[in-house]
C-alpha cells in the first residue's frame, strides 16, 4: 500500500499494468469491497461533507442569480462572457479525457485504460454536468432554456441553426447522452458482480434493479460487447467533434483572437490535455487511499504522463501559431491582440498560462519526474490552473479592447462568479464522493480479463 | 440464493421502457394541447365587463362605424378605448335614465374613465401597431373577427406568436382592398361573389392578394425586430 511501490517489470509478471498476486476473486473482492464496506469512514464523510458544503455556495449563488439575473457577474460591455463561458469550456475539456480513454483507447486495444476507464468515464460525466450548468446559467432568462432545444411550440420558430451557440447545444447534450450510455452499459456485469455480494436488502435491490437482470450468460456477454463496441465507435468521433464545436463559439466570431482556424485542433488537444491532468489529480490521491496500487501502477501513471506531454506540446504549437498568424498575416488588429495579452493589463495572466501549461510541464519529459506520483500529482494541479487561465485569457482579454477604443474596458469578476465556480467543483466533488462510496472505481469485470485465469494460477503460485 | 425479483419483473421491466416513450410523448401531446386551449389563451371567453357593452348592438345594428369609438386606429399604435363623453353624446338623450348605463353617467359626473377589461392583450415586449396593418389592407374582422355579431367582446383568434407569424410570412392570403378594412361582413373573393378592385374582378384570393401586395407594397417581415424591439 506504501507509495514506492515499484512497477513489475513486463519480463516478470505476465501483465505489466497489473502488480502483486492477483486471481479473479481477489480482484473482485477488493474493488467490490470498496464500495460494499458496512462501514463508512471518517475520511469519505468528512470529505463529502467539504464537498456537500462546497455544492451550497453553488445553490446560493444560482438562487440569488435567478432572483436577481445575470447582472451580478463581472460580465458587462465589452464583456459579455465572463466566468461562465470559461468555466463552460474548462469542464467540458476536462470530460474529454475520459471518452478519450474509454473509446478510442479502447478500440486501438490500449489495455491499461481498463484499469483506469470507469473511473474517468464518471469523471466526464460529472464534469459535463458542471459544464451544461454554465450555459443555462448565462442565457438570462433560465426558464426560457427549453427555447434552445428545435422544440414544437406556439412561436412558430426554431432556434437559430446557423449559430455555433445551437450546434453546443447538440454537441453537448448527446456528449453527455452517449457518456452517460457507455458508463451505464460498462457498469451492468459490475452492478451484478454488487448484488450478488450486497449483504444488506435495500442495497441488493438498487444494485439489481440497475443490473437489469444480468446473469453473465454467454448471450448477454456476447451482446454486452457488441453494444459496448458500438458505443465506443458512437463515442470515438465525439472526442474530436465535441471540443470542435465548443471552439467553433469563438472561431466563427469576427474577433480577434477567436477568428482563427487553428482552433478546433487546437481546443481539442488542450481539451485531452486538461482532461488527463484531472485523472491525474484525482486518481493519485484515491489510489493511495484505498490501496488500489496493483491495479492503477505507476506504469499507468507514466502513460497518461506521456500522453499529458504529447498533448501539452500540441497546445504550445497552437500558442505559436496564434502569434505567428498575428504577425504572417499584417493584420494590425491581430497583431494588437497579441502584443496586448502580453504586455496588456492582463499580461501576469497571460505569463502565467505560458509557465504553467508550456514551461512547467517540460519536466514531463524526465523519467524521474513521470515515476513520483506526489510529483505528478502536483504538476497536474498546475495544468489544470493553466488550462483554465487559457480560457480567461482567451475569452477576456479578445473582447476587453474592442474594436474602437472608446469601447474598451476591463472586465473583474465579482464574489457570485467566484462561489459559482467553488460551488460547481463542489457538485463536482460530492458526485464523485458518491461515485466511489456506492460503485466500483475500476470495472472489476474488465480486471478480471486483465489477470490470468485461476487453472493457471493455481498451480503456478510462485 | 434466493431470487430478489418475482419473475414478473421482467415484463414489467420491459413494458415500463416501452411505455416511457409513450408516456413522454402524450405528455408532450397533452402541453402542446393545453397551451393553445381555451383555457389558456381565452380564446372565445367573453370577459365581465363594468357595463356590459354590445357591439353587436352598436356596430351591428345601429351600423356606427368603428372609427367613431376607435378614432386613433388608423393614424396610431393604439386603436383607442372612446373617452365616457364619446358614450355620453349619444346616451345624454337615449337610454338616459337606464339603469344599466348608470356607471357611464357616473363616470361622466365624476370625471373618472370607465375601466374596462383588456380583452386582447399582446404578449410583453411585443410592439403591435394598427395603424401600419390598417394601412397596408387588413380588416379589423380578419384579427378581431365578426365584431359586430358579439354582444360581449370576446378573442376570435389565439394572439399566439405562431399566428401573428402565420400572417407575416403570407400577408397576400390575408389582405383586401383598403375599401373594405371596416367592413364586417367582407368576405374574401370567390367564383361565386367576386371582388372588384379597381375596375378588375377577383374570383380568387391568391390573385387579389399578389396585386394587393403589389400595390400596398406589403413585405413579408418575419425578422424578430419587426416586433421586438
Amino acid at each position: 500500500m506504501s507509495d514506492e511501490h515499484k512497477p513489475v517489470p513486463a519480463s516478470e509478471g505476465e501483465n505489466p499494468f497489473i502488480g502483486g498476486e492477483h486471481t479473479y476473486a481477489t480482484v473482485t473482492d477488493k474493488i467490490a469491497a470498496i464500495a460494499l464496506a458496512r462501514r463508512t469512514s471518517k475520511g469519505w464523510v468528512l470529505g463529502f461533507l467539504f464537498s456537500f458544503a462546497l455544492m451550497q455556495l453553488l445553490l446560493v449563488a444560482v438562487g440569488y442569480l435567478l432572483y436577481k439575473g445575470v447582472g451580478i457577474w463581472g460580465i458587462n460591455a465589452p464583456v459579455y462572457w465572463g466566468w461562465a463561458i470559461i468555466n463552460f469550456v474548462w469542464w467540458i475539456g476536462i470530460g474529454h479525457a475520459g471518452t478519450l480513454i474509454s473509446a478510442i483507447l479502447l478500440l486501438v486495444r490500449q489495455e491499461w485504460r481498463t484499469s483506469i476507464n470507469r473511473f474517468a468515464e464518471a469523471m466526464t460525466l460529472f464534469a459535463v454536468s458542471c459544464a451544461g450548468l454554465y450555459p443555462l446559467l448565462h442565457v438570462g432568462r433560465q426558464w426560457f432554456g427549453y427555447w434552445l432545444l428545435p422544440l414544437p411550440n406556439t412561436m412558430r420558430i426554431w432556434p437559430q441553426f446557423r449559430s455555433p451557440l445551437i450546434w453546443d447545444v447538440f454537441a453537448v447534450s448527446t456528449y453527455a447522452t452517449v457518456s452517460l450510455l457507455f458508463w451505464f452499459v460498462g457498469l451492468i456485469p459490475d452492478l451484478a458482480t454488487l448484488r450478488d455480494r450486497a449483504k444488506v436488502k435495500f442495497a441488493k435491490t438498487m444494485y439489481g434493479i440497475f443490473a437489469m437482470g444480468w446473469r453473465g450468460s454467454a448471450k448477454h456477454w456476447y451482446r454486452y460487447e457488441t453494444a459496448y463496441l458500438l458505443l465506443a465507435g458512437l463515442a470515438t468521433p465525439l472526442v474530436v467533434s465535441v471540443h470542435t464545436v465548443v471552439s467553433f463559439d469563438f472561431a466563427v466570431g469576427i474577433v480577434p483572437g477567436w477568428h482563427t482556424t487553428i482552433f478546433p485542433p487546437y481546443f481539442v488537444a488542450g481539451a485531452i490535455y486538461s482532461g488527463f491532468a484531472m485523472v491525474l489529480t484525482l486518481t493519485i490521491p484515491i489510489r493511495a487511499i484505498y490501496g488500489l496500487q496493483d491495479f492503477i501502477t505507476d506504469r499507468h501513471l507514466d502513460a497518461m504522463a506521456k500522453v499529458m506531454l504529447a498533448t501539452g506540446l500540441v497546445v504550445a504549437y497552437g500558442y505559436m501559431m496564434e502569434i505567428f498568424m498575428a504577425w504572417y498575416g499584417g493584420h494590425p488588429y491581430d497583431m494588437y491582440m497579441v502584443l496586448n495579452r502580453m504586455r496588456g493589463p492582463y499580461a501576469p495572466g497571460y505569463w502565467a498560462l505560458i509557465a504553467c501549461n508550456i514551461v512547467i510541464p517540460q519536466l514531463l519529459w524526465s523519467s524521474r519526474v513521470r515515476a513520483n506520483a506526489v510529483f505528478l500529482w502536483v504538476l497536474s494541479l498546475v495544468i489544470n490552473v493553466g488550462m483554465w487561465l487559457e480560457r480567461f485569457i482567451i475569452v477576456v482579454t479578445s473582447l476587453h479592447r474592442d474594436f474602437l477604443p472608446s469601447s474598451w474596458g476591463m472586465y473583474y469578476p465579482t464574489k457570485w462568479d467566484v462561489m459559482t465556480f467553488l460551488g460547481s467543483i463542489g457538485l463536482f466533488l460530492t458526485l464523485l464522493f458518491l461515485f466511489v462510496r456506492l460503485l466500483p472505481v475500476i470495472s472489476i469485470a474488465e480486471m478480471r480479463g486483465m489477470v490470468s485465469s485461476p487453472t493457471d494460477k493455481e498451480g503456478g503460485h510462485h | 440464493m434466493a431470487q430478489i425479483f418475482h419473475r414478473s419483473t421482467n415484463t414489467l421491466s420491459k413494458l415500463s421502457i416501452f411505455g416511457a416513450v409513450f408516456f413522454l410523448a402524450g405528455l408532450g401531446g397533452i402541453a402542446s394541447l393545453v397551451i393553445r386551449s381555451g383555457f389558456y389563451t381565452q380564446i372565445y371567453v367573453a370577459r365581465e365587463q363594468p357595463i356590459p357593452f354590445s357591439h353587436k348592438h352598436h356596430a351591428g345594428g345601429l351600423g356606427i362605424d368603428c372609427r367613431y369609438c376607435h378614432t386613433s386606429v388608423e393614424t396610431s399604435s393604439f386603436a383607442g378605448i372612446p373617452p365616457t363623453k364619446t358614450c355620453m353624446s349619444c346616451h345624454a338623450q337615449i337610454w338616459a335614465d337606464s339603469p344599466t348605463l348608470e356607471p357611464v353617467r357616473a363616470s361622466f359626473r365624476s370625471d373618472k374613465s370607465i375601466e374596462w377589461n383588456r380583452v386582447h392583450k399582446v404578449a410583453d415586449f411585443v410592439y403591435f401597431d394598427h395603424s401600419i396593418h390598417i394601412t397596408k389592407g387588413v380588416g379589423c374582422a380578419t384579427c378581431h373577427g365578426r365584431i359586430d355579431q358579439m354582444p360581449l367582446t370576446r378573442k376570435q383568434n389565439t394572439l399566439l406568436m405562431e399566428w401573428c407569424i402565420g400572417c407575416h410570412q403570407h400577408p397576400e392570403e390575408n389582405l383586401r382592398p383598403r375599401s373594405e378594412i371596416f367592413n364586417m361582413a367582407y368576405e374574401q373573393p370567390s367564383a361565386s361573389a367576386p371582388v372588384v378592385h379597381r375596375g378588375e374582378s377577383y374570383t380568387r384570393q391568391a390573385a387579389l392578394g399578389a396585386v394587393l401586395m403589389e400595390e400596398y407594397k406589403v413585405q413579408s417581415l418575419t425578422a424578430c425586430a419587426t416586433c421586438h424591439r
